[in-house]
């Protein structure tokens, strides 16, 4: 017992660390990429390439002068990004990140918290996520901030439907919402495959739910100034922008564990012999693929424009939920009938 | 170890509910409420209703409380505490239908039979998906439909209502 909770406070602090650690260097290939795409240089005065812009980045957020708007509440202001980051942070416990690891003649699930429901509590966090955006727009006391934080809201409860539909399949399919027994049923096929229109919209609805381009509308600069995070300054609005970083992250391994086979990879059942080295190289491999995510992120943020609010709307209720309920009672009578 | 967060879970749901109903600023109230919510899931999973616990998050801390949020910002609210005239016979009222109402609350309790610890620890599959689905397809079919019925009138009314003349 107490050696299963040491293991699993070694797991949470680590993941902590790679989280925080692979949000901040999104922040570094997001310019990198954003260079290459427009055919410039990108970031290279601090260290080779660059590569210590993102500490650079963060003790100049952390020594810029702290503000607070007049006529703003103090207490919902500290509260807004402290809430958002929390969220963003939350939501890594239930992904399966490796087969089982021994130590010791023991067994350890590669998982912080193998929840029995755990995509509900992967969604649960999520559309908690909108509170410390909607908390921090409204407190600022400003027109662009709260016009802001009421587009991300609607515009995150619009996605979360269509979202939560999408994966439906899915759960029929392994007959279990157990994160685990979702990636064990694509041992053979991953999942991608066998519902390609289901996998797009879950793609297209991670974009919306991370506030990411083309759907970035909550901070559209060119409407609302810098949207919720207007009046913010200092590590405040560092939160804010480390947030989406990290739930960047958590959508690429969400995506990846759902639909491209989480840890697994073409001959991980011959290593059964060598659990260790098989949990490793499937976190290796894990890693690969939410790299490759977080990559395509960065890459439809620099090709693709901003979609106008109306067509956003349309697109959640009109295009994107109905397809995905039409999925659902496809692929239902294919599971009940074939 | 339950029962520690048993009291603790309780003390936040009732503080947070009392500072639900004596909050000045709508805003407190609405984030207070969010916060009850918590607790209640908290009972939920020491119940091991997992599922349970974690709809009530999604459908009303995620959902339903958001819209509240939205209404209190959109009124903006924030810059006058709301201040309802209260007569006479409206807190004679108050009090009387609280009175009753906490006469029913002790007169049930006083019937209840609570469950012993062992009771507890046999139902520990009773909140699973597996069992929840089970239950509502067989033993609770009839309801189970109805219920769905009532949610798409109501979907159904709403589209209805917002829906301008042309």
């Amino acid at each position: 017992m107490i050696s299963v909770i040491t293991f699993k406070l070694i797991l949470v602090s680590l993941l902590f660390l790679v989280t925080l650690g692979i949000a901040a260097y999104s922040t570094y290939f997001e310019r990198k990429i954003a260079a290459f795409l427009q055919d410039r240089i990108g970031p290279n005065r601090a260290g080779p390439f660059g590569l210590l812009q993102p500490i650079a980045d963060g003790v100049k957020m952390i020594f810029k002068e702290e503000h607070r708007p007049a006529g703003s509440n103090r207490l919902l202001f500290i509260l807004g990004p402290s809430l958002a980051m929390a969220t963003a942070l939350m939501t890594s416990a239930a992904i399966p990140w490796g087969t089982h690891i021994e130590i010791g003649g023991h067994s350890y699930a590669f998982q912080v918290a193998d929840i029995n429901v755990g995509v509900l509590y992967v969604f649960a966090i999520v559309s908690l996520g909108v509170y410390g955006i909607l908390i921090g727009g409204w407190s600022s006391n400003n027109k662009y901030s709260l016009l802001g934080a009421i587009r991300a809201s609607s515009q995150m409860i619009s996605y979360e439907l269509a979202m939560g539909l999408s994966i439906i399949p899915i759960i029929l399919y392994t007959g279990s919402l157990q994160m685990s027994d979702i990636v064990e049923g694509q041992h053979q096929v991953w999942n991608v495959f066998r519902y390609p229109l289901g996998f797009l919209i879950f793609l297209i609805c991670a974009f919306a739910e991370t506030n990411r381009t083309p759907f970035d509308l909550p901070e559209c600069e060119t409407e609302l100034v810098g949207g919720y995070h207007t009046e913010y300054t200092s590590m405040k609005l560092g939160f804010f922008l480390f947030s989406e970083y990290v739930n960047m992250f958590v959508s690429s391994a969400m995506i990846a564990t759902l639909f491209f086979g989480g840890y697994h990879f073409p001959g991980l059942s011959s290593l059964e012999h060598l659990p260790n080295l098989a949990a490793f190289l499937g976190f290796g491999v894990l890693f690969a693929k939410i790299l490759f995510f977080i990559f395509f992120f960065m890459w439809i943020r620099w090709t693709i424009p901003r979609f106008r609010y109306d067509q956003l709307m349309r697109l959640g209720w009109q295009v994107l939920m109905p397809t995905s309920i039409v999925l659902i009672v496809i692929y239902g009578a294919i599971f009940s009938f074939l | 170890m339950q029962q520690i967060l048993f009291y603790i879970l309780a003390l936040l749901a009732i503080a947070f509910s009392i500072a639900t109903i004596t909050s000045r600023n709508a805003m407190y109230s609405v984030l207070s409420l969010v916060a009850t919510f918590f607790a209640l899931a908290g009972f939920y999973l020491m119940l091991n209703a997992e599922f349970v616990a974690f709809v009530h998050i999604i459908v009303y801390a995620g959902a339903i409380m958001v819209l509240f949020l939205f209404v209190v910002m959109m009124l903006n609210l924030n810059q006058s505490p709301v201040n309802i005239p209260r007569p006479l016979l409206a807190r004679l009222a108050a009090v009387v239908a609280g009175g009753i109402f906490g006469l029913t609350l002790v007169a049930a309790l006083s019937q209840t039979i609570l469950p012993t610890s062992a009771e507890s620890t046999a139902l520990a599959e009773v909140g699973s998906v597996r069992t929840l689905g089970k239950m509502l397809f067989n033993e609770f079919l009839l309801p189970f439909e109805l219920t769905s019925v009532l949610f798409i009138a109501t979907m159904v009314g709403v589209v209805v209502l917002t829906k301008k003349e042309e």
